[in-house]
């Protein structure tokens, strides 16, 4: 739906998010129905085939996850949309993407867990898993949408960081974005900005493990690339024992993301050089915010915020500095305290941090609970 | 009209209150307003409780749920009693009669709309019935323009039943007397 | 066929590290045979994936090709998403038989469901070799294991069976004792369009025979050729004469419409239409 020129649609996230697939440039989808992503993959059936580009509906999200790291091999910009069941599943393929740098997208729309939980029902209960969720020692990006606007506009920068760093990136929305429909601003083709994967010059040989990120390769380039999920070295081949050549390469792959962190972190702060509390949100819950501000101020409060567009890598800075100026922070979240935990680690101490959790039923953190608990935390530090 | 319109509607899956919701929205953004619709529904894809919310506004809308609302559609027994307690006093209720045995009293208007009955003996299709609700709707509070739905109507369901839903809209406007 | 057969033309010069004995080595010089009887100087035409196990070392790192080393199972779908963005490459699966009936069963009987264009070949030595000789779904009832070591009280699956009636274009199953026919079996999996199968039954001295009860890998191969019975005998014989018995030759070989055909030109209609909107 991009055009020569900027046009506002009335989507639903789910539809946004599909729609800045394609104008990222994305020809591969391959998916499993679950709610509340499946609209993601029936809107994308019908669209990118006729953008030349396949969707194929594979018999589960481990096998999803494995046709999209085939379909990146082979060149593509591909994707995966599931849910927390899904995402569980695909984790140890999405520990196989990291390894072999594998670019891809996963989106998780979260809905209450564990297991099989409120399949209809908002929640945000993914975040650990977005970062730990598959085993050994990496480090991940994951992106948090809280608008139809961001499903599109974080879409297209998911796979843009997955191009530019050769790593899966996990665009984590939730139930209520993903389906809620409001209006979103698509600009013209031509100004979405496009990042595509560097390529190999035919005299290269170093494909992995590299202290920069190495060109990538596609097969049937002539490449003659071994790809492993073993340790292996800059040409792909296996070290099953050799503790070096472990480290170097998960230590490039921890780097490769830690080092650019400035350039990945995102955030919107509102408020955060006068306030006396802080609020650090994401996703759908960081909507109560600004009506939370006003609220507050009715009350004789100042509120600043701090709403994570990259919750991994986490926007350490951001939140340190915002703990400088105030003398509480809250942490609301559709979850028993994923985030807080990262935000105290991130506060070390300087001032109280004060977890809000909601779970189930579907249920959002109101404007009026979030101003309650923020009055709580104040009269107790005060 | 007020800065700021809250809408629910809710019935069983299956009523195409989430339909209904979506055509609204729809119809606000035709009339330059800012919306945000979201929805709600059980795991079962059939019968169990539906729900679909609209928020219309001049400016941006941050917190996308409805708390209180202006206008409550009950499209069941079961949506009324579970949701009248959210209306504003001075609000707007309607009911599809058909569907609901009795309704309280309070101070909201109310409009008792025979919407499932109409749909069946004039359109000859129940599930039409969120059309005719969404045409009392408008007629009761002219919170959108009736073109702005029509054209909605007709971007939003399937060109073989557009015919149906937007004569559907149009018995619902009839039925609401200012 | 002008050209002589040098195996150095298709490996890297690394060292394999098969068993001595181990039935991998020959399904190495079978396979490379049969993709030089077919023509191919080299492997530039081919992608190959694997799972984990003995038999995915096969093709990754040795052959001098593109190799995709996925996780324990995922080698299909892998090789799905590959076959699909580049249908013009041969796109060839190697496997155990815990690797593709077991961990991945699904995924394989999926493929043949699709008849993705791919060929796999399952090196079935009816054991978990790599993680020390576990039972496996392909372990003859009775078999001593370290998983079963009072005897495997399990039935072993009929991977070729299963995938006709998933649908495969081509499946058959030999043995390395039956060299050229399971060459020849290769050469034709690579030709057929649609998914192609080839079970190579194959010995594992170390894992399996030593506590099955053969002495040596001549002992297993000599088991293999006697307990052999070709598909048209077998079909004469009751279900119980065929317990301890190895049923070889063609499964199914049938021309059907493939995966690749089928969305591609779903595909080219889809565009179409949107281009007359």
């Amino acid at each position: 739906m991009t055009g020569k020129t900027s046009a506002t649609h009335f989507w639903q996230g789910n539809e946004a998010c599909a729609e800045a697939t394609i104008a990222a440039g994305c020809r591969f989808f391959a998916g499993y129905p679950i709610t509340p992503a499946s609209e993601i993959f029936e809107h994308l059936a019908r669209r990118l085939p006729q953008a030349g580009g396949i969707t194929i509906q594979m018999e589960d999200e481990i096998a999803s996850i494995g046709a999209v790291i085939g379909a990146s091999w082979a060149g593509a910009k591909a994707m995966t949309a599931t849910s927390g069941p899904g995402f569980s599943l695909m984790q140890e393929l999405i520990g196989y993407a990291f390894m072999t740098e594998t670019p891809c997208v996963v989106v998780d729309v979260q809905r209450a867990g564990p297991s099989t939980g409120q399949a209809t029902k908002a929640g945000q209960g993914d975040v650990m898993q977005a970062r730990w969720g598959t085993h050994g020692d990496y480090t991940s990006i994951a992106l948090s949408p809280n608008s139809v606007q961001e499903m599109f506009d974080l879409t297209i920068r998911a796979f843009n960081l997955a191009e530019t760093y050769r790593t899966p990136v996990v665009l984590l929305a939730d139930e209520v974005v993903a389906h809620m429909r409001e209006q979103a601003v698509i600009p013209p083709s031509n100004q979405i900005k496009i990042t595509n994967r560097k390529k190999p010059k035919p005299t290269d040989k170093a494909f992995f493990n590299g202290e920069d990120i190495a060109p990538m390769p596609s097969v049937g380039e002539g490449y003659n690339v071994p790809v492993t999920g073993s340790t292996h070295n800059e040409h792909g081949y296996r070290f099953t024992a050799d503790r070096t050549v472990h480290e170097k390469l998960v230590k490039n792959l921890i780097r490769k993301i830690r080092d650019n962190a400035g350039k990945i972190v995102d955030y919107e702060s509102l408020n955060v050089d006068d306030c006396d509390v802080g609020v650090v949100s994401f996703g759908c819950t960081s909507r109560a915010i600004h009506e939370t501000i006003e609220l507050a101020k009715k009350k004789g409060l100042t509120v600043g915020s701090v709403r994570l567009k990259t919750i991994w890598p986490f926007p350490e800075e951001a939140v340190r500095n915002m703990a400088k100026n105030v003398k509480v922070i809250v942490v609301p979240e559709l979850n028993m305290r994923e985030m807080f935990y990262e935000v105290e680690r991130v506060v070390h101490g300087a001032v109280p941090v004060v977890p809000l959790n909601k779970i189930g039923g579907g249920e959002m953190i109101t404007p009026e609970e979030l101003l309650a608990e923020i009055a709580r935390s104040v009269k107790k530090v005060d | 009209m007020q800065k700021r319109n809250e809408v629910r509607i809710a019935g069983l899956g299956g009523q195409g209150v989430v339909l209904a919701g979506k055509i609204l929205g729809r119809a606000a953004v035709h009339d330059g307003k800012r919306v945000v619709q979201t929805q709600s529904y059980g795991a079962e894809a059939r019968g169990s409780a539906a729900k679909s919310e609209v928020i219309i506004a001049d400016e941006r809308i941050g917190f996308p749920k409805v708390r209180k609302c202006d206008v409550l559609v009950a499209m069941s027994q079961n949506a009324l009693d579970k949701y009248l307690k959210d209306l504003k006093e001075d609000g707007t209720l309607l009911v599809d009669e058909s569907m609901v045995r009795e309704v309280p009293e309070i101070k909201a208007r109310v409009f008792n709309v025979p919407a499932t009955k109409m749909a069946e003996t004039k359109l000859k299709l129940k599930i039409c019935a969120n059309m005719i609700m969404l045409g009392a709707l408008v007629k009761a509070t002219g919170m959108v323009s009736q073109e702005a739905v029509e054209k909605a109507i007709t971007q939003s369901v399937l060109d073989k039943a557009q015919k149906v839903n937007i004569q559907g809209f149009r018995i619902g406007l009839e039925l609401v007397k200012q | 066929m002008t050209e002589t057969f040098t195996i150095r033309n298709y490996l890297r010069d690394i060292k394999l590290p098969f068993c001595p004995g181990c039935g991998c080595l020959t399904v190495i010089s079978r396979f490379l045979r049969a993709v030089h009887e077919l023509g191919h100087k080299d492997l530039s035409k081919f992608v190959f994936c694997s799972g984990i196990g003995c038999a995915a070392w096969i093709p990754s790192p040795h052959f001098k090709a593109d190799s995709i080393h996925t996780a324990h199972g995922r080698s299909i779908p892998v090789a799905t998403g590959i076959k699909l963005m580049r249908p013009d490459l041969n796109v060839v699966v190697f496997g155990g038989d815990g690797d593709l009936a077991g961990i991945g069963l699904s995924h394989l009987v999926h493929a043949a469901r699709r008849n993705l264009d791919i060929a796999v070949f399952m090196v079935n030595n009816m054991i978990y070799g790599m993680t020390g000789g576990q039972v496996a779904p392909t372990t003859p009832l009775g078999t001593k294991t370290t998983t079963t070591p009072y005897g495997s009280f399990e039935h072993p699956l009929d991977v070729p069976s299963l995938l006709v009636t998933a649908g495969a274009s081509y499946a058959a199953r030999w043995t390395t004792a039956h060299g050229e026919q399971l060459k020849e079996a290769m050469k034709k999996a690579l030709a057929t369009r649609g998914f192609a199968f080839v079970e190579a039954v194959s010995p594992c001295p170390t894992a399996f025979g030593r506590r099955a009860g053969f002495k040596d890998v001549a002992e297993i191969i000599r088991w293999f050729r006697e307990s052999s019975v070709p598909l048209e005998e077998a079909e004469k014989m009751t279900a119980e004469d065929l317990t301890k018995k190895i049923v070889v030759g063609e499964f199914v070989y049938r021309k059907i419409s493939t995966f690749t055909e089928a969305l591609y030109r779903t595909i080219r209609e889809a565009e179409k239409s949107a281009e007359t909107k």
